[in-house]
């Protein structure tokens, strides 16, 4: 069974609080959903190599890094949705030491 | 005005004749709302300028230029933006976003004159098959109020079925389009990947999700997906459709009948199927059995790649520049406060279990097998399709089930049995009633679905306007 350090370890690199009750119940639901989805390793590998993609005639869709968008153009509505501001700054934790 | 039963194509009859104003008809999904979104709890949020929307609509249909759906009220599912309106995903980490742009979606239907009446519930970030994960409570299914309306996109099939809206949008990243729609008895269309822009939709599983409409008849969905394709320069893996299969006389459906015989399916959904099977031979389809060896791993390998999916893109809700934000002693508390009190249960159960899957000791075993098991699987459906033009299964394994009748998350991932093949293989599927069963003393909604190559939606129009009588 997955341990209770395992799970607190994947919620930490998560960025996710967990409570000790949800630790446990994780545990169990984690372990049921692993042992369904486990039954692909009953699927033979294939051989790796061409086609190996899955969007039919997947290519890399690039543009040429031109025509920025104005600066100010959108600012209005992003700066509206910021969870806390000074003026027009975004404010957050001090980082730096 | 009475809309019972009044569907997209009908209406715009109507309202091009000037039997109907585009307000009339505004008004009456507006009154059916009023009625009854208390009980069902459908809309999150009706718009306040649905009037002066219909306004707008009815100078353009006055003046003659009135498009496919100029005048026509739709529900848009609550991960769709629309610039200056609210967009939660149902969840509480979104609760006061305001979106900042139009989805593509939206911008296709707003060039046509449709009416945006609100947004419809569904489960949070689309997570889940009956809108019981939504943070603002489950929708409940107006054929019995007890039971699910089906998710994740279930706001946006009730809202057809009880009168609310003419028709929807909803996503379906492994079937949140189609189960919804067989719950509730409507139909409901997933799109081949790439055919419709997710510029704007909040994206679950980037690989999988798709945008697709909820309606009445298999000719209204058509109309609204004609509306909203195409290639997007917002969205890179975007693809103009093109039918490779045109005329085709002769339809050869398959049906992988070794599917069934799996556990789980309630004997209601196998009686329905089979009489559906009659009904498209009666029709003159020619019905062939098939073999689809792996099929049955579907939902396994979709389990692996939607939560490894969910996890990376789960990771910008960070209560940084927008949604919610709890404060902490530093910058790592307060990511791990706002993500464990943002995120509901099967959010964060999705988050943590593709973090999982993803991790270095277990990437090989899981996300690197379902990889590869995704393109055994493609492979298989694309010698099926030369074998046949549409394959046949349920939508899903039982009607609508009772709410909070399903305790674990493995029975409820279980509901999506038949659905998450399409998305895996990324070709294009409906969702068709197919008849009721009478359960407790109600009538519940059953449906079948057709699946057919990418790019190749005008096959499913065609046998399902035939299965409906159209």
């Amino acid at each position: 069974m997955i341990s209770k350090e395992e799970i607190k370890k994947l919620a930490d690199l998560a960025r996710i609080e967990i409570s000790d009750e949800e630790v446990e119940s994780l545990r169990g639901e984690m372990d049921a959903i692993l042992e369904y989805v486990g039954q692909i390793s009953r699927i033979p590998s294939p051989e790796q190599g061409e086609g190996d993609t899955i969007v039919r005639g997947e290519v890399n869709v690039l543009r040429e890094d031109t025509n920025p968008t104005e600066s100010g153009t959108y600012s209005k509505e992003l700066i509206a949705n910021f969870p806390n501001k000074e003026k027009n700054y975004l404010k957050v934790k001090k980082i730096l030491g | 005005m009475e809309i019972k039963n009044l569907t997209i194509k009908e209406a715009r009859k109507l309202l091009d004749t000037k039997q109907i104003s585009a307000k009339e008809l505004a008004k009456s999904c507006l009154e059916n709302i009023e009625k009854r979104n208390k009980e069902l709890n459908v809309f999150l949020e009706v718009y306040d300028d649905v009037l002066e929307q219909a306004e707008e609509a009815q100078k353009i249909i006055d003046s003659g230029n009135s498009k496919e759906l100029t005048g026509i009220p739709l529900a848009i599912k609550d991960n769709i933006l629309i610039k200056g309106k609210k967009a939660s995903a149902s969840s509480k980490i979104l609760q006061n976003y305001t979106a900042t742009y139009d989805a593509t979606v939206i911008e296709k239907l707003k060039e046509e004159g449709v009416i945006f009446l609100g947004r419809v519930n569904m489960d949070e970030f689309a997570m889940g098959g009956s809108t019981e994960n939504s943070a603002f409570e489950v929708t409940k299914n107006p054929y019995d109020t007890s039971r699910v309306a089906g998710g994740s996109s279930g706001g946006s099939a009730a809202a057809v079925v009880a009168e609310m809206a003419l028709g929807a949008l909803g996503s379906d990243t492994g079937g949140s389009v189609r189960e919804p729609a067989s719950f509730c008895g409507v139909v409901g269309l997933k799109p081949t990947y790439g055919s419709v822009s997710r510029f704007g939709l909040m994206a679950m599983g980037s690989s999988l999700d798709v945008i697709g409409p909820i309606t009445k008849t298999v000719s209204d969905a058509e109309i609204i997906f004609n509306v909203i394709k195409g290639k997007d320069k917002m969205d890179s893996t975007s693809t103009e459709i093109e039918n490779c299969k045109l005329k085709i006389e002769n339809f050869k459906i398959g049906v992988p009948y070794h599917i069934l015989e799996q556990e789980g399916i309630s004997k209601d959904v196998r009686d329905n199927f089979n009489e559906s099977i009659n009904k498209l031979k009666d029709l003159g389809f020619e019905i062939k059995d098939i073999k689809l060896k792996n099929i049955d791993k579907s939902l396994a390998v979709y389990y692996i790649i939607m939560p490894a999916e969910v996890s990376s893109n789960m990771a910008r809700y960070d209560g940084v520049k927008y949604g919610l934000r709890k404060e902490g002693n530093d910058l790592l508390e307060v990511y791990k406060k706002t993500r464990g009190e943002g995120f509901g249960a099967e959010v964060r159960r999705r988050i943590i279990l593709g973090t999982y899957v993803l991790s270095s000791g277990y990437y090989d075993s899981y996300y690197g097998k379902a990889m590869a098991a995704r393109k055994i699987i493609r492979a298989e459906f694309d010698s099926a399709f030369e074998q046949v033009d549409a394959v046949l299964t349920p939508t899903a394994p039982f009607p609508a089930w009772k709410i909070g009748e399903k305790k674990s998350p493995l029975e409820n991932y279980l509901a999506d049995i038949f659905t998450v093949t399409a998305n895996i293989v990324g070709c294009p599927a409906i969702s068709l009633p197919s008849g009721f069963v009478k359960i407790d003393g109600k009538d519940l909604p059953l449906g079948i679905q057709l699946m057919s190559s990418h790019s190749n939606e005008n096959i499913l129009f065609e046998i399902g306007k035939k299965f409906l009588n159209e």
